[in-house]
This record gives structure tokens, sequence and C-alpha cells, in this order.
């Protein structure tokens, strides 16, 4: 993704430390062409619609009606239908808001920090992480919208967003939910905008084929949002900067996304909140949590549509091995907070790490660590990583341990807070159960139109990683 | 009204249009462009395109956003509503910070791309290029070179020589 004038020719230094050629591994196999990634890639969005598809579309549509119902419910009759009491005012829609915000950042990761570390494996799956992303930070949005309880004074007179409410008071700037507005709203903006540009070339070719075809009302519909592309070079110079630079910002947004996310805990009071560890440790979480559901998601994709010569073993094993650094990274942050409660001496924060793991819900605990810390070591093994059924299923795993992590945080800690007599036991009521069920199928739901009607795969990025695209023939 | 727009060219490879790109910028063509389905690592330098003024678009986008954060929150807590909360300071760049920095995010994210349509001049859904036989495999697999008739050394039978000579195939003209 480098690419302006000044730094084409070898510097004269490499001529003199002649350095070692390091052998690559090769990203598309069986050395596939370009009309055969065109092909391969336009096919699945012209084809005929497969049944499958519409089994999986009706099912995530039901599911998704659960949070339609549960949502309806909420507003009609009031935030008292979700099961927060004393002293668990806030538990089942953070909890849920953390879980698939941190999701998203996987996407992120791919497409922008990837991008700059010039990780060329992200090109066949970042457009599906990035729409991944998108989806996820829809899910999120929904908690903290409806958490609110009357949806219409998100916006005015602003529980959420900045405008006076009746008293001309307006929201409180100290504090970290306000700033949470804002990196979740700039970081799903600029979700979109990162997915959009890296849509348009390739909603260029889909227009042409259209074209091609005589399919003129489809030709109009991605020509409209191709927006003219035609592939000029002086528009490649602007365009791979630009892509560059969104890659750039993104990459401090996503981390400062979580970080802010972090400091919705952190900056209270509540023993097991109040660390510092929280930033990087939610950051990482995140990562982990999000590669977990890209690899849920992209293993079934490659098989369905046999897509083993863009995704190949290597892919795999790259994410695999993300997942199993960032799985360890949460393994020594949970080591590590609980040392800090032991070393810092005080008595509130040693007892909160104490009840997390033995207390009410050591079982929440336990399902944590065996899901999150145990199983991504088991990503060490090549012949793991090998076997495609056994990393979807350990993905699954990853998913389900991090919903635990984020509600072993936020619960324990307020069913245990100061004053003994204060202490309860929190169970979501049936209504969030639905709410949050009913995500995933809106997730899904959303998914299933994405891998219909948009190329899966950034064509414009996997064909200029095939040895055909070097301007000096060079065999990688 | 038939005006004659320029002159295309086809090439099946990469390199072999790599090369053309160097004789036509060396033979001292300025209206000229390539048209590729992917970005070509160097092409931009065969080609002798500067670097992009993206860039411009983008610092100015994210001044304005981290000076809007800082003074919008300022605004609020001297002048449109002074109220003291926890004992703190009615304005601190500190706690105005994180939003700021969104901002400044979000402003450099529009800028960047609004700067990138502006110096592409896109949305233009009309374009003589887009007209040429086969411009459906531009964006698929082949290659395309176009030299346009404004260009001060276009003539239309040595500019057709140079396509031809630089290993240009399916060479025709465009009507504007």
């Amino acid at each position: 993704m480098s690419g302006h004038a000044s730094d084409h020719p070898a510097p004269a230094i490499l001529a003199e430390v002649n350095p070692v050629a390091i052998p690559r591994r090769v990203l598309v196999e069986n050395n596939r062409s370009f009309k055969w990634i065109t092909d391969k890639i336009c096919g699945i969005v012209e084809g005929k619609t497969p049944v499958w598809w519409w089994w999986c579309f009706g099912l995530a549509g039901i599911i998704a009606s659960f949070t339609i119902a549960g949502l309806t419910y909420l507003v009609t009759t009031g935030v008292g239908v979700w099961g927060h009491a004393n002293p668990v005012n806030w538990a089942w829609d953070i909890v849920n808001f953390v879980f698939w915000i941190g999701i998203g950042h996987a996407g992120t990761l791919i497409s922008a920090i990837l991008c700059l570390l010039r990780q060329k494996w992200r090109t066949s799956i970042n457009r599906a992480a990035e729409a991944m992303t998108i989806f996820a930070v829809v899910c999120a949005a929904i908690f903290p919208v409806f958490h609110v309880g009357r949806i219409w004074f998100a916006v005015l007179p602003g529980y959420l967003f900045p405008f006076p409410n009746s008293n001309g008071i307006w929201q409180n700037f100290r504090s970290p939910l306000e700033w949470d507005v804002f990196a979740v709203s700039t970081y799903g903006t600029v979700s979109v905008l990162f997915w959009y540009i890296g849509l348009i070339p390739d909603l260029g070719t889909m227009r042409d084929r259209f074209t091609a075809a005589g399919n003129f009302l489809k030709a109009r519909i991605y020509g409209f949002f191709a927006m003219g592309w035609r592939g000029s070079n002086r528009q490649w110079s602007n365009y791979e900067m630009a892509y560059l630079i969104l890659a750039g910002i993104s990459t401090p947004l996503v981390l400062s996304v979580h970080t802010i996310v972090s400091f919705d805990f952190a900056v209270s009071l509540i023993p097991g909140w109040h660390t510092t560890i929280f930033p990087p440790y939610f950051v990482a979480g995140a990562i982990f949590s999000g590669f977990g559901m890209v690899m849920t998601l992209m293993l079934p994709l490659r098989a369905v549509y046999r897509l083993e010569d863009l995704i190949t073993q290597y892919h795999i094993d790259c994410m695999c091995k993300i997942t199993l650094a960032t799985g360890t990274m949460v393994g020594y942050a949970y080591s590590m907070e609980f040392f800090i409660a032991w070393y810092g001496a005080n008595p509130y924060e040693g007892f909160a790490f104490i009840n997390r793991a033995f207390g009410h819900y050591a079982w929440a605990y336990w399902i944590m660590i065996g899901c999150n810390v145990i199983t991504p070591q088991f990503f060490w093994f090549k012949s793991v990583r090998e076997n495609t059924a056994l990393v979807w299923i350990l993905s699954i795993f990853v998913n389900v341990g991090m919903w635990f992590e984020r509600f072993v945080i936020i619960v324990t800690s307020l069913a245990r807070d100061f004053l003994p007599s204060s202490w309860g036991y929190y169970s979501p009521s049936i209504v969030e159960i639905f709410t949050f069920f009913g995500t995933f199928g809106v997730f899904s739901f959303l998914f299933l139109l994405f891998i219909r009607f948009v190329p899966i795969m950034p064509m414009s990025e996997v064909k200029a990683v095939i040895p055909a695209a070097d301007p000096h023939g060079a065999k990688h | 009204m038939n005006k004659n727009y320029g002159i295309i060219a086809a090439f099946d490879t990469v390199p072999s249009l790599y090369h053309a790109c160097e004789q036509v910028r060396d033979a001292g063509y300025s209206q000229w462009d390539a048209i590729t389905s992917f970005p070509i690592h160097g092409l931009d330098y065969a080609m002798g395109v500067r670097r992009s003024k993206v860039p411009r678009f983008s610092l100015a986008g994210g001044i304005t956003g981290f000076c809007t954060g800082m003074s919008f929150i300022a605004w609020l807590g001297w002048v449109e509503y002074p109220l003291v909360v926890g004992g703190k300071p009615m304005f601190s760049p500190m706690f105005a910070f994180p939003v700021s920095y969104e901002l400044t995010i979000l402003f450099t994210a529009f800028a960047t791309i609004g700067g990138m349509f502006f110096l592409n001049k896109l949305p233009m859904h009309y374009h003589p290029v887009m007209k040429a036989p086969q411009f459906v495999r531009a964006s698929d697999d082949r290659f395309y070179i176009v030299i346009e008739a404004n260009d001060p050394k276009f003539n239309a039978t040595a500019t057709r020589d140079l396509l031809a000579k630089a290993g240009g195939k399916d060479i025709v003209e465009l009507e504007e």
C-alpha cells in the first residue's frame, strides 16, 4: 500500500549490504490469474442465490426478531423489564455492548494495523472482517441507545448526544460515558467510510461486468456506488494515499475506542474496576475476541464457496497465531490483576478478586479462564491449526469466553461492593436474554446480506499480491 | 460533435504496461493515464506522477476536528452553562482531550475521503475511456494506456506509433 514516486528506485545501500532474500509464502495458491480472481469473487454475487443462503437468512431473521420483541417490550413498558436492581444497576446492556464492540476491533486491526505493518495476508480477509466490524458496532450500539429507555431522548434532549436538557444543562464532558459516545460513533462512522473506500474499485468491476452482461439495472446500482471509478493510475495514486491515511488514523482510533470503553470502569472507584491495567488489557481482549469471530465467520465461508486458494492454510495459521498471542496477553492480565490485588494490600480489592474466583460467580469465572486462557494454547500446535473444523470449534470457545470475561468483570464487582448490607445477586430477566440472543440474528442477517450483494474480498488488493502483479516480472 | 478524445492501447501484462509507461513518460507526454484494475507498485514512478496531495486535506481536517472539540467544550464550560462538577475546573484540556481526539480522527477521515474525491474528480459517471471496446477488461485483467488529444505533443499518427512500438495492442481512437 505504499507508492509515491520518490520511493521507487532501490536505495544504493542495498547493493552494498546485499540482503538475503527471505522466501515468502504465496498468498494465492495454485498460481491463479487475475481473471480467475475476478470471476471467482464476482461469481459469488452474480450467481443464483444458493438454497442454504435462504435457509440461513430466514433463520437469522427469526432470531433477530427476538431483539425486536425485547426492545419493543422495553420501550413500551420501561427499563424495569431488565433485571437490574441494587447493587447491580448496570450489567446486561454494558456486558453486551463491550462484547460486540470488542468483536469489531479485529476487523479494524486487520484492515488498518496489518496494512501499516504491510502484512499482505490481510488482503483476502479484510473486506469481510471490516463488514463484521460494522455489523458488530450496530449490535453494540443497540444496548447504550436502548438502555436510556425512552430512546427518543437519546438525541434530544441528549441522554447521549450533546444537546442540552430542558434545564439547559449539557452532558458532563468529564465523564468517560460521554467520551464513549464520541468514541463509538466515530468508530462506527470511520469504519463505514474505510470499508466503502475499499469497495469502490470492486464496485466498478461489478458495474463493468453487469454492463457487459446486459443487466443495466444492476450496472446502474453498482455504478452509482462506484462513483464512476475507472482505475486510472492518477486516481490510484490519490486513492492509495487516502487509504494509507485512513489506515493510519484508524489505528489510534481502534486503540482509543477500547481504551475509552475500559475507562467506563477504570475511572470509577469500584474494587476490581479501578485499575490502570484496563486499557491495554481491554484492547488485547477485544482483538482476541474479534479474531475468534473472524475465524467463526471465515472458515465456513471458505468451505462453502471453495475459497481455499484465496484463504490459504497460511492465512489460518496467521489468524491462529494472533489469537494465541492476544489470548496469552489476556491470560497474563488476569494473573497480573490478581497479583496487584494482593500486592496493593487494599482489602476491598483483594476481596473482589478472591470473590471472582471463589464466590457466587465462580462458575462464570472458570468458564472465562477455560475459554480464554486454555483454549488459545491449543494453537501452539501445527496439527491443531491445520484441522479447520477444530480451529472453528476453538474459535467459538473464544467468543463464549470473552462474553463471560465482560460478565465477570462487571457483575462480580457490582454484586459485592463495599457494604455487605447492599450485596446482591444478579440474574438476567427473560427480556434481557431475548434481546441479547437476537443480536446474533441481527448480526447474521446483515452479514448474509453482505456476502450476497457485495464482493466479499477486495479483488483489487488480492490481485496486487500475486506474482503477476510485479512490474518487473520478478518471481517471488 | 464527435470530438477526438485520445488514443487507447491495451497491454496484457504488468511488466509490458510498466515499460510502456516509461516510454510514454520519456516521450514527454503530460495528458495521459494508465488504466489498471489494481494499484501497481512503482507505476507512479514509471509515469512520473507526483506524490498525492491528499495529506494536505487530511491535516486540515485533523486540525479542524481537534479545535472543534476543544473550543466546543471550553465554550460549554465557560460561556454557555458554567457548572461546577465535583469541584473541578470549568474547563481543562485534560478532560476535553478524549472527545477532541475522536473528533480529530472523525474530521480527518472525512477530509481525507473528500480530498480524494475532489482530486480524483469523483463522482464522474461518464468518461470517454469507459466507451472503449473491451473496457470491461480494464477492471478485470487487462491494462490500458490512454493519451489525450489535448496533450501538446499529441499527434494522431506519431502517438499511435509510439504506443504500438511500446507493445500496445488493439489501439483505437476514442471519441469525446
